[in-house]
């Protein structure tokens, strides 16, 4: 569904564009989305920030800045000296926001590499084994899909303690069931190729072709399927810190800055406060949106025009 | 078509059978016996003991396994901790609120989204389909909790359009077309709030699946034919593209029973949603399992009409 695949359409592959490897070609592909080349560049420049933010931040993110009275400069507006304003407890909030950034990125990374790594498995273990296996994991998909995610997400934090690993861990169990779908209907795809069939001719060791052969040929939708839940997981992790039940005061996190709207006075005098977190939140998600769907289209052009 | 239909409920009893056993599990990990909950606080000392008896607190936990699923076909969810009022009363009386809300939320986000998909559709690649397809991304990647307060900033505090909390303003007085528009803009934006990823989602396949469709051969037939170009748009082409439509249709259900809790608690809307984020609060476990279990439930039954509907539909799937 991008707008810039038009051109490919009617352009001739010269030789050597044909003779390119799959990623060469994918990657040439998804140079072309300009939306997923920005999405890219964002998430780029949130990593970057990220890791470097014990450079950049201007403050302490934990620490109420004094001013030269002495006195705490609590909801000062933007100025030259708080690029973002101050909060309720006169920490910058610029500083609070680069720091927020560290906890979204890897809350949203970790957990899906759980979600991604049970899905894969249990999607395996449905997909090549069949029969029973395969009605007993779908039935627990079903089970855990009816459930409503952010509140089975926010009861079990409330049951145990509210901790970022928590928070991880929780997200990742909930997630796994699209990923197990796909993977379990990629291979029963893939399954009845011939080389795989070859493969068990040959003698070959169940786990070895599920490794070997299947593994790399669903890697492409796998990895789609991937990032467009690490968007949602971000998602996730600020609502459930919005709510009070993710990341805990003093730890920034974007989802906890914007509680601080729910206070009329700050939602109608000290806009700063909360509208940076917000907009971080919607970016940082839109970005990884784009970049994912401009891996969807890159990876499998048949898939365009479909959903 | 019937035989379908009494398969996919016999298919649907172990997944009910899965979602009490998971409930199950999870009240285990209150702290006390999450039975003692099931008793109504406010009867005699002997009705008690023998409720305890009934209940079986010292037995083995499938024995109380059992004996929850008795009491809960009889109706009872429990008692909340605080005040031991009915659980099952609380959640029913809060229900219709939430059902007004997520409706409106989904016919809105149809009656939007599936005109502003096919225009995409037939616009395809032109500067509009660009910007449609943008606020589509930005629409499915916005948390709900900030659009919601953006919302609230803009048309509530700085425009003083709309009202930014409740259902209805009280004791307000005037004719009844007043206290109905009233009602109307306390709705419009909690339910613009809840529909947008919805809209934007349902926008974005009902364009795809236009596109896809437009390119199939009884599209060429009809044209053909000599049929005008709206005809074909829409006999032919949106009837079958409907299909993938129902079935995000059946992928939101879960989306609209459990995805107001945020708005709800945001607009100060009364509904199940609100209740569940402050039984939250207050540590209301009784409240928490019973609307974890009520929502999946609704959930599951959802999940069966989407899928009769969609036998309804593509007759290819009645025989399959």
């Amino acid at each position: 569904m991008t707008i810039a695949n038009m051109n490919s359409i009617s352009h001739q592959p010269a030789v050597k564009e044909i003779n390119q490897s799959f990623s060469a070609q994918a990657w040439r592909r998804f140079k072309k989305n300009k939306l997923a080349l920005f999405g890219m560049g964002f998430i780029i420049f949130l990593v970057v920030v990220s890791i470097a933010a014990p450079l950049i931040a201007p403050y302490d993110p934990y620490k109420s800045i004094s001013n030269e009275a002495g006195g705490l400069d609590i909801f000062a507006a933007p100025s030259q000296n708080f690029l973002l304003g101050t909060d309720s407890l006169g920490r910058d909030i610029l500083s609070r926001i680069i720091y927020a950034g560290r906890i979204s990125l890897s809350v949203g990374i970790i957990s899906i590499l759980i979600s991604t790594s049970v899905g894969i498995f249990l999607g395996s273990l449905a997909g090549y084994f069949g029969k029973w296996v395969d009605s007993v994991i779908m039935r627990v998909v079903d089970v855990v899909y009816c459930f409503p995610v952010l509140f089975l997400i926010i009861t079990v934090s409330t049951l145990l303690k509210p901790s970022i690993f928590n928070v991880m861990i929780i997200i990742g169990l909930v997630s796994w069931t699209n990923t197990a779908r796909l993977v379990r209907g990629e291979i029963l795809r893939v399954r009845e190729y011939e080389f795989v069939q070859a493969s068990r001719a040959l003698g070959a060791r169940d786990s070895a072709i599920i490794i070997q052969h299947i593994i790399p040929n669903i890697l492409a939708p796998i990895l789609v399927q991937a990032t467009l839940q690490t968007a949602q997981a971000i998602l996730t992790e600020a609502s459930l810190s919005f709510l009070g039940v993710g990341v805990q005061q003093p730890i920034p996190s974007w989802g906890n800055m914007l509680y601080e709207a729910m206070s009329i006075m700050v939602l109608r005098f000290r806009p700063w406060v909360w509208a940076p977190p917000g907009l971080a939140i919607l970016l940082t998600v839109l970005s990884i949106n784009f970049v994912g769907d401009g891996l969807r289209d890159a990876l499998d052009p048949k898939l365009k025009g479909k959903g | 078509m019937k035989s379908y239909i009494i398969k996919r409920l016999l298919q649907a009893i172990p997944i009910l059978i899965g979602i009490t056993l998971l409930t199950f599990m999870i009240m285990q990990l209150a702290p006390g016996n999450p039975m003692q909950t099931m008793i109504n606080p406010r009867i005699s000392p002997e009705e008690l003991a023998r409720a305890e008896q009934r209940l079986g607190l010292d037995k083995p936990l499938i024995v109380q396994y059992f004996n929850w699923l008795k009491e809960i076909f009889k109706g009872n969810l429990g008692y909340t901790v605080k005040t031991g009022q009915p659980v099952g009363k609380l959640i029913m009386e809060r229900l219709p609120a939430t059902l007004l809300l997520t409706g409106t939320a989904f016919i809105l986000s149809f009656m939007i989204g599936i005109p502003l998909g096919v225009f995409s559709a037939t616009h395809k690649y032109s500067p509009s389909d660009y910007v449609l397809t943008v606020f589509a991304f930005i629409g499915i990647s916005i948390p709900s909790f900030f659009f919601g307060i953006a919302l609230i900033y803009i048309l509530g505090v700085k425009l003083s359009w709309l009202p930014t909390s409740g259902m209805a303003t009280i004791n307000m007085a005037g004719t009844e077309f007043e206290l109905f528009m009233d009602r109307v803009k306390h709705l419009i934006m909690p339910a613009f709030v809840l529909a947008l990823p919805q809209m934007a989602t349902v926008m974005r396949f009902t364009r795809s699946s236009m596109i896809e469709v437009m390119t199939h051969d009884y599209i060429r037939t009809a044209r053909s034919k000599g049929l005008s170009n709206r005809n074909v748009r829409f006999k032919h082409a949106l009837r079958n593209a409907a299909i993938p439509v129902i079935t995000i249709f059946g992928l939101s259900i879960p989306f609209l029973f459990g995805g107001a809790y945020i708005t709800e608690t945001i607009f100060n809307w009364p509904g199940m949603g609100q209740l569940g984020i402050s039984a939250i609060t207050s540590r209301e476990y009784p409240v928490i399992m019973g609307l974890n279990l009520f929502t999946s439930v609704l959930v599951l039954a959802g999940n069966l009409i989407a899928d009769i509907l969609y036998a309804f539909v593509d007759p290819r799937i009645r025989y399959s």
